[in-house]
């Protein structure tokens, strides 16, 4: 037994603590969250140069290794500054994606562009009835002649407006929740009938809505066998979930930090607020969240890494989702009382935090749909 | 990073499971299994079991008699321990005062009270307490006046767990009233059948008696029964309550309660024509407790992971703690949910020690309530979960 990072772990975490403390302050991320890309490409590409956007990638593919411990690593550091920059859908979702379903030829295509920087996509999977459900797909795909015709709406694709490449799942055969039936289509951000609404999430991100009217493309243009992209994409929302919940802990990290350093220094009643008992134990409380939230995304991740079988792997996902949620609404809410009134003002990070763990909680399914989904597992 | 035992713990666990399987006696088990309290006959039985194979003091290094194990084989053991419900050694002789013993008694005191912890011959029990310092330990009254080679003992202790059992008492008294109250408590240990020592047992909500107070009156104490200095008692006593804290999380215990859950749920009525296992409140109720267990775990492993590269069991075993009991606690509070109406009839000696009838109700319903009333005990004994706090708001966050 052995929770001690590698040597590269460590300095992986090194490298992205030493960015997000020298490069990515509140400030400077507030000046990128005001540009119209929402994300610096400066970041980007120095994130290819550090080697960052090959952590998703297996050795095989060119990669670092692919390690869900590696991801959480990283992750955990992003949460503490907020990242805006489409890590988690491009790197994470997108590349992942395409390692897991592509053939040969889309793998050597796509995978080294995403490694170096030069291609960012996004996966387009949730519909406005599917709610968290990722196989939960009405978005149709109709076969005619060599190529594809997609039709449907799809919400909230993290990085849509970013994206060159949209990963888009659509059904070619089924209901709309059968496991099977299920494809993703690589379609360009320009192809006719796309239409991107593009907008900002609660927590700075760069999102956007996408309409689907008649999207031709190639049969070539499809990940994987036709219909057979479900436990696939099972798969890698799970992995995200995973990266969601890490970056959450980081995230959560901070506002412990803020808030213990700030009830040190605010004084009312002639002492710092940091002496009343009443908030001592709601800090302790935080600690206990953060501690417990950080315990369950390690054993996660582990058993991501692991050879266990994927229904052990979806629960040890929907578990830790689900109490890194719980988690994340006592530490975000205590937070921001215990801030007092400049813990609800635009100009503080801690209320940003707290946007951002808000987020994090509902993405990819909130605290109880994960419960739902552990109990169903 | 990896959760894996390695191929001696492995091989150490297997061990510990076969022993358990071969020498943890069948009627104890059916007691357990049924929550019927085991006699004190029954206890030492098990503690010399225990003791023969060499396992009774984990806590121990070898040069004393105990196993030297590493932190990792003591969680595989009492892990293993919890699973199959095995009583762990009671605690105030082997992991109490004798830690305490060790580390500031003289050789004499050693070789007088270590081999009969060891060999289960003496039954320690607990005088920290007093009904006006609780959680506020450090005021404590109980005065310990010398004269000659003697000290002599005035005042009274509470919440004395089996002291109806007890042979020896540890206690904190007061030596010196005129200082800061930590720096006038000596650590004395003080024979139960001296004379001027009385017992009154304190019924708890649940019906038993397993706590006392103790009163003192001019007990006379030989001065040797001192442990280390004078007034130094209050820096012995903060050990000892580390100790105490190790091994609280609970977790195989809370396992085995959960799958117990799971199954009486299964086998218990709606009301509906179903099962409370399909009931939706149930149901999301034990998947938290469920999820819960798996983070309190790894929490205590990482804990452990630190304590095998030789860091100190630090404050964040608070966590472990406070998580532990009231996760416990939310246990009884679905055993009550589940037994309904069954844990209505307030029927203690069902639960007694050498009950040999017919329990009430289907599987332990009836110890339902009485299991609820008594683990309120969890949140406030050990230092209060409040105590805990402050502990976690000082020593980690520097509040």
């Amino acid at each position: 037994m052995d929770f001690s990072y590698s040597e590269e772990q460590q300095m992986l975490q090194e490298s992205v603590q030493k960015f997000v403390m020298q490069q990515y302050d509140f400030y400077k991320r507030d000046d990128i969250i005001k540009t119209e890309a929402g994300y610096s490409t400066e970041n980007w590409n120095l994130f290819a140069e550090l080697g960052w956007l090959t952590v998703p990638f297996s050795e095989e593919d060119g990669g670092f290794g692919g390690n869900a411990v590696d991801l959480m690593v990283m992750m955990e550091e992003f949460g503490k500054g907020m990242l805006v920059e489409p890590y988690l859908s491009a790197a994470v979702m997108g590349g992942t994606l395409v390692a897991d379903l592509g053939n040969e030829e889309q793998k050597s295509g796509l995978i080294p562009q995403i490694m170096e920087g030069g291609l960012i996509t996004a996966v387009a999977y949730a519909e406005q009835g599917s709610r968290f459900n990722p196989l939960n797909v009405k978005t149709s795909a109709k076969a005619e002649g060599d190529e594809v015709v997609l039709n449907g709406a799809k919400i909230n694709v993290l990085g849509a407006p970013n994206a060159q490449i949209l990963l888009v799942s659509a059904r070619d055969s089924g209901a709309a929740t059968d496991a099977e039936g299920i494809s993703l289509y690589l379609v360009d951000r320009d192809a006719d009938g796309v239409d991107i609404t593009a907008y900002t999430t609660i927590d700075g991100r760069k999102s956007g809505d996408v309409a689907l009217n008649n999207v031709r493309v190639p049969a070539t243009a499809r990940l994987g066998a036709a219909g057979a992209a479900g436990a696939a994409l099972s798969a890698v929302v799970d992995r995200a979930t995973l990266a969601a919940a890490a970056e959450a802990v980081g995230a959560m990290d901070s506002l412990l930090t803020k808030t213990v350093e700030y009830s040190k220094t605010r004084k009312q009643f002639g002492t710092a607020i940091g002496t009343f008992q009443a908030l001592q134990h709601r800090m302790a409380d935080m600690f206990i969240q953060c501690q417990l939230a950080r315990s369950i995304v390690v054993r996660a991740a582990m058993i991501l890494d692991s050879d266990d079988d994927a229904a052990t792997k979806a629960k040890a996902v929907s578990s830790a989702k689900s109490r890194v949620g719980k988690s994340i609404r006592l530490v975000g809410q205590e937070a921001v009382q215990i801030h007092g009134g400049i813990g609800v003002t635009d100009e503080l990070d801690v209320g940003h935090l707290f946007k951002r763990v808000t987020a994090l909680d509902l993405m990819f399914g909130n605290a109880e749909y994960h419960l739902q989904r552990f109990a169903s597992l | 990073m990896n959760a894996d035992f390695t191929a001696e713990e492995l091989a150490f666990q297997a061990e510990v499971r076969e022993f358990l399987a071969n020498e943890f006696p069948a009627e104890l088990k059916a007691k357990v299994d049924k929550r019927i309290r085991l006699s004190k006959e029954e206890i030492v039985s098990w503690q010399k079991i225990l003791h023969k194979k060499g396992w009774m003091a984990p806590n121990w290094p070898k040069e004393y008699g105990g196993t030297g194990w590493t932190p990792t084989q003591k969680y595989i053991f009492s892990t293993e321990m919890g699973l199959v419900g095995a009583p762990e050694p009671t605690p105030f002789g082997v992991t109490m005062v004798a830690p305490v013993i060790m580390a500031y008694g003289t050789e004499e005191q050693k070789q007088r009270f270590l081999p009969d912890i060891l060999e289960s011959n003496v039954w320690w029990c607990q005088g920290y307490s007093e009904p006006n310092a609780g959680s506020d330990l450090a005021s404590l009254k109980t005065m310990a006046v010398r004269d000659g080679d003697h000290y002599v003992v005035n005042g009274n202790k509470t919440w004395n767990t089996y002291g109806q059992y007890a042979d020896w008492i540890f206690c904190l008294v007061r030596t010196d009233n005129s200082v800061k109250k930590q720096e006038g408590i000596s650590f004395l240990l003080i024979d139960m059948k001296s004379p001027g020592i009385t017992l009154k047992p304190i019924v708890l909500l649940d019906g038993h008696a397993e706590v006392n107070e103790v009163f003192f009156d001019d007990v006379r104490v030989p001065a040797e029964n001192l442990i280390g200095e004078e007034n130094k008692g209050w820096t012995y006593a903060k050990v000892l309550l580390t100790h105490e804290r190790t091994n609280i999380a609970g977790v195989p215990r809370g396992k085995r309660r959960l799958a117990a859950l799971k199954r009486v749920a299964a086998e218990t009525d709606d009301g509906f024509g179903g099962t409370m296992a399909d009931n939706p409140d149930f149901k999301a109720q034990l998947a938290e407790v469920e999820i819960e267990l798996q983070a309190l775990e790894y929490a205590e492993l990482r804990t452990l992971a630190a304590l095998s590269v030789g860091k100190a069991p630090g404050p964040e075993s608070s966590i472990l703690k406070i998580v532990g009991t009231e996760l416990a606690q939310k246990m009884d509070e679905m055993s009550v949910e589940l037994a309904g109406y069954n844990c209505l009839p307030f029927v203690p000696e069902q639960f007694e020690e050498g009950f040999e009838g017919e329990q009430m109700g289907p599987g332990s319903s009836a110890a339902a309530a009485l299991s609820y009333f008594n683990n309120r005990k969890l949140s406030i004994f050990g230092g209060s979960n409040e105590v805990q706090r402050n502990i976690i708001s000082k020593a980690v966050l520097g509040l």
